[in-house]
């Protein structure tokens, strides 16, 4: 043996997990659960910011990136609000409390919450399941409600039962001074009597002020057109931030494979602004 | 400068492997690659170029990182796997290969420090070879590497029966220390005629003034959806000769193994050619071999000298010129750009 | 060579094929590179030589799923490999106009390096339609030669014949290549003790990568996708820590081209670390041929094959264990 240091490190190697217990699980919408995720000892597993995400894996089965959907404001424990989709979270949705799992991270770069975003008037955009990073975002401000200008949430989703967080979105947020909800489904359903159509479609009939920072998360097609709407509105590229995701494996920007042009989805990202999607290559 | 001759290289090796580990060109059914020295081992020192690079040393292409155990109350346990704690002595590694690892070194040791390739470094003493004799397929002079002085702990020329030896860090030192009784001192004048053949050596070859100017830092979109590409990669057979004999190619997977006792976390060599590499439970950013192949060039000549001051993922070993099936490489993309910007 | 361009501006010239599949120029004397030819003007880059050694056939998969018909140039042994994806309706006999060029053995480089020959700066004498005898060789370290025959795949060594089983035209003469037995290296593996068939196979395998180039350069693997491929197995691709995942790689892939390999010898060209491994497949073709009667894969696009076809002679499998 040697007398080298370099043990030292050793299970601080981003690549070895921390087991995680969940705490918790809400089931938000037919295809949707919310974990609470804790240390064994108790107590949260590690600090993060919003927008940041971790490596989930269920030993043996897979591991995949997760956005972290609970505000670093929750001192007690992490969330991940997530679909059910693929071979690994078929197995996450089967756990049940007190079930273990492994995590790593928190990954990547986040929300610029304590710079740019701060003084400014926020609009959240989100459509189904990418609520869940910009909820992380929302319950920050609120949380710093001082540090933030007025703040307007624009949510849609298939149907109301595929709305993600509604019990927070009624009994929380739509109570907090200077914050104003919008709701909208894709169609007509028994028992909504709130706003029908697409999300980028409201966005434009809000006609929402431009002195606004967006934050927008959703489906691919959803991005796209809102993004369009927002434009027509006469936000800039500059105003619009958005959370991307693609395959990844190490979450540091060593493997490889999340790679736009030079960026790294895991490191550099997830959050891009828009002006910087620009200069990107569209193998995206 | 020390030397030895080059019939006491046996015993030289077995100095070596008495203190410490030692990787050094070996030849098994008829193949030459780095492989750990045993007594019988068919040491290949003459051969310029292994199959596989001396990366594997550093970075297997396999490697298990922790092992995972559930027990009766589906407990988790994790149980990282140990780090190199022994000294150990690569010999024989080319100046291509040595600049390979200055690569390497970019990607793993830049926070957060890969804890598992960097104490393979801190323990890892590399002992070079100048090549005296360069093929047609080199051109490592491209990416500023000087074949007949690479940059190691301690390099060795071969003149006539005689090997020479000098050591350049404070590792090569400590290791020509250890082996003093079998290296005796020599004067420079032998390897200063071989450096000065070596180098005249490269001015001949084919690639060795290849122009990258089409490339490097900040092309990305001079370069990305240029017609090119679909012409380029249409030989191309998906498999992934190419990256996994390339000395600086360092994507990776992390997969699980389950033994039947608990589940073997473990990482392996990835190829962006392989058309699961981007694939995610809702779709893949990469469907098409083209957008593939490229991938492949345009990290080694655009996005790694973007995030890397200039550094290019390339050190002209000219592996993939001699090994890719279906006689594709990247000096055949760099001529095609830099002819095409041209026509 | 000329002739070979001169169909092929004809055929592109009277709307016969919509491309050319044939070869362009490499970086050196010894790599040329399969390549479309779309235009008149492209072909100009079109070559052809000795060291065109590669099967054209694979290619053909993706060329059958374009517009209009490919004009490719193949050699008698790819003209099996072809015909066998005729058989399994990999490519479309209707995409392809195919011109069987006569052949008189194919080059490689590798043969030449592992004589020692480094440093190459140009070749003579692999020249189509006619080689020379010998290779002459100009290197960075003086003049070398090798004679035509010692550079020749191994394939070529054991040729099948130069008769093209399917062809729309041929061009050339062809050449007897033969001095080998086909299955002399077959039946010295057979002959050796358990133990040493072990100790072979181990050092042979052990090289393996998993770099996937045997099979992605494979006529007979042509499975969309393949099930080495696949997430859902533990055995997904690519290396693993313990080894012997790349030896079950290799049998199982021998096994799913049994009875439909044309030994063809692409597997054991394109190895980067120099794995014979026609030796499997050819390993089945003689024990298909010992108990069904000779059967070469390719040949006839109607024939039964014996792996998939029943007869009351078949062999019992109590037979083939009894014999190990």
């Amino acid at each position: 043996m040697c007398d080298c240091n370099c043990h030292e490190k050793y299970y601080e190697d981003t690549l070895i997990p921390k087991v995680g217990v969940i705490t918790a699980i809400t089931q938000e919408t037919p295809d949707v659960k919310t974990f609470c995720v804790n240390a064994p000892e108790g107590g949260k597993l590690f600090e993060h910011m919003p927008g940041q995400c971790a490596m989930l894996c269920a030993p043996g089965i897979s591991e995949a990136m997760f956005s972290i959907t609970s505000s670093p404001t929750n001192k007690e424990y992490q969330e991940f609000s997530i679909k059910k989709c693929g071979q690994l979270t078929d197995y996450l949705h089967s756990l049940k409390v007190g079930d273990q799992i492994t995590v790593r991270g928190p990954y990547g770069n986040n929300f610029p919450v304590d710079t740019e975003l701060k003084g400014k008037n926020l609009l959240f955009i989100a459509g189904g399941i990418g609520l869940a990073p910009l909820r992380s975002v929302i319950n920050y401000v609120i949380d710093n409600r001082s540090d933030y200008g007025t703040v307007d949430i624009l949510y849609g989703s298939r149907s109301a039962d595929d709305l993600v967080k509604l019990k927070e979105i009624e009994e929380v947020w739509k109570n907090v001074e200077g914050v104003n909800v919008h709701l909208t489904i894709d169609r007509e359903q028994e028992g909504w009597d709130g706003h029908v159509g697409f999300v980028p479609a409201y966005l434009k009939e809000l006609n929402f002020s431009t002195d606004k920072t967006a934050l927008l998360c959703g489906p691919p097609i959803m991005i796209k057109f809102c993004l369009e709407a927002l434009l027509e509105l006469g936000f800039s590229k500059e105003q619009v931030y958005t959370t991307f995701e693609l395959r990844m494996k190490c979450g540091v920007g060593k493997c490889g494979r999340c790679n736009i042009g030079s960026k790294y989805v895991c490191k550099d990202g997830p959050v891009f602004r828009f002006d910087e999607i620009d200069e990107l290559p569209s193998e995206y | 400068m020390k030397k030895i001759a080059k019939s006491d290289l046996s015993k030289l090796f077995a100095a070596i492997a008495e203190g410490s580990e030692l990787y050094l060109p070996v030849k098994v059914a008829g193949q030459t690659n780095f492989a750990p020295y045993t007594a019988d081992a068919e040491v290949d020192v003459d051969t310029l170029k292994t199959v596989k690079s001396a990366k594997d040393i550093f970075f297997p292409q396999s490697e298990n990182l922790y092992t995972c155990k559930t027990d009766e109350e589906k407990n988790i346990s994790i149980t990282p796997e140990a780090l190199q704690n022994e000294n150990f002595v690569v010999y024989g590694m080319r100046g291509c290969d040595a600049k390979g690892m200055e690569v390497l070194d970019k990607v793993f040791l830049s926070e957060p420090v890969d804890s598992f390739y960097a104490a393979r470094r801190a323990h890892g003493t590399v002992v070079a070879a100048a090549c005296g004799e360069p093929e047609e397929t080199c051109f490592c002079k491209v990416f500023g590497v000087d074949c007949a002085e690479p940059v190691a702990d301690v390099v060795t020329w071969t003149v006539g029966d005689t090997v020479y030896w000098n050591a350049y860090t404070e590792k090569g030192e400590a290791l020509t220390a250890k082996l003093a009784d079998l290296l005796s001192d020599a004067d420079e004048k032998a390897v200063e005629d071989e450096k000065a053949k070596i180098r005249a050596i490269v001015e001949k070859l084919p690639y060795s003034d290849l122009s990258l100017d089409k490339f490097g830092a900040g092309k990305t979109m001079e370069l990305f959806d240029s017609p090119i590409w679909e012409e380029l990669y249409k030989p191309c057979l998906a498999c992934g000769t190419c990256t996994f004999v390339c000395p600086t190619c360092q994507c990776y997977d992390i997969k699980d193994y389950n033994t039947g006792k608990g589940v073997q976390r473990f990482r392996c060599w990835d190829s962006c050619m392989y058309s699961d590499f981007t694939m995610m439970a809702h779709g893949n950013n990469r469907t098409s071999q083209m957008q593939r192949f490229r991938q492949r060039f345009m990290h080694k000549l655009v996005y790694f000298p973007d995030n890397n001051d200039g550094m290019y993922s390339c050190v002209g070993c000219g592996r993939c010129l001699e090994r890719c099936p279906a006689s594709l490489n990247i000096v055949k993309v760099v001529k095609a750009f830099q002819e095409g910007a041209g026509k | 060579m000329q002739e070979l361009v001169n169909r092929a501006k004809a055929l592109l010239a009277d709307g016969t094929v919509a491309r050319v599949l044939g070869w362009k120029a490499g970086e050196f004397a010894y790599d040329p590179e399969p390549a479309f030819f779309e235009t008149e003007e492209d072909l100009k880059d079109f070559v052809y030589d000795g060291f065109c050694g590669a099967n054209l056939s694979k290619y053909m998969i993706e060329a059958s799923k374009l517009e209009g018909k490919t004009l490719v140039f193949l050699k008698p042994c790819d003209s099996y490999s072809f015909n066998q994806l005729t058989k399994e309706h990999r490519v479309d006999r209707e995409k392809a106009y195919i011109i069987g060029v006569g052949c008189k053995g194919k080059v490689d480089v590798k043969h030449i390096k592992e004589a020692g020959i480094k440093g190459i700066e140009s070749i003579v004498g692999a020249d189509y339609p006619n080689p020379a005898e010998t290779l002459e060789i100009k290197t960075l370290y003086g003049d070398k030669t090798i004679s035509y025959k010692d550079a020749m795949l191994e394939r070529c060594h054991v040729c099948k014949g130069k008769d093209h089983v399917v062809f729309d035209e041929q061009i050339g003469e062809s050449a007897d290549t033969v001095d080998a037995e086909r299955f002399a290296e077959v039946e010295k593996i057979e002959a050796m003790s358990p133990e040493e068939k072990f100790a072979f196979f181990r050092a042979e395998l052990s090289k393996c990568i998993r770099c996937n180039a045997c099979r992605n350069v494979c006529p007979a693997c042509s499975c969309r996708k393949c099930v080495f491929d696949s997430t859902k197995f533990d055995s997904a691709q690519k290396a693993n820590t313990t080894s012997f995942e790349e030896k079950m790689f290799h049998i199982i892939r021998a096994f799913h081209v049994a009875g439909r390999c044309t030994d063809c010898g692409e597997c054991s060209r394109v190895c980067p670390q120099g794995i014979p491994l026609h030796l499997f497949n050819r390993k089945f073709i003689k024990d298909i041929n010992t108990f069904y009667g000779d059967y070469q894969a390719g040949e006839d696009i109607e024939a039964q094959a014996p792996l998939t076809d029943f007869t009351f002679e078949d062999r019992e499998p109590g037979q083939f264990a009894e014999r190990g």
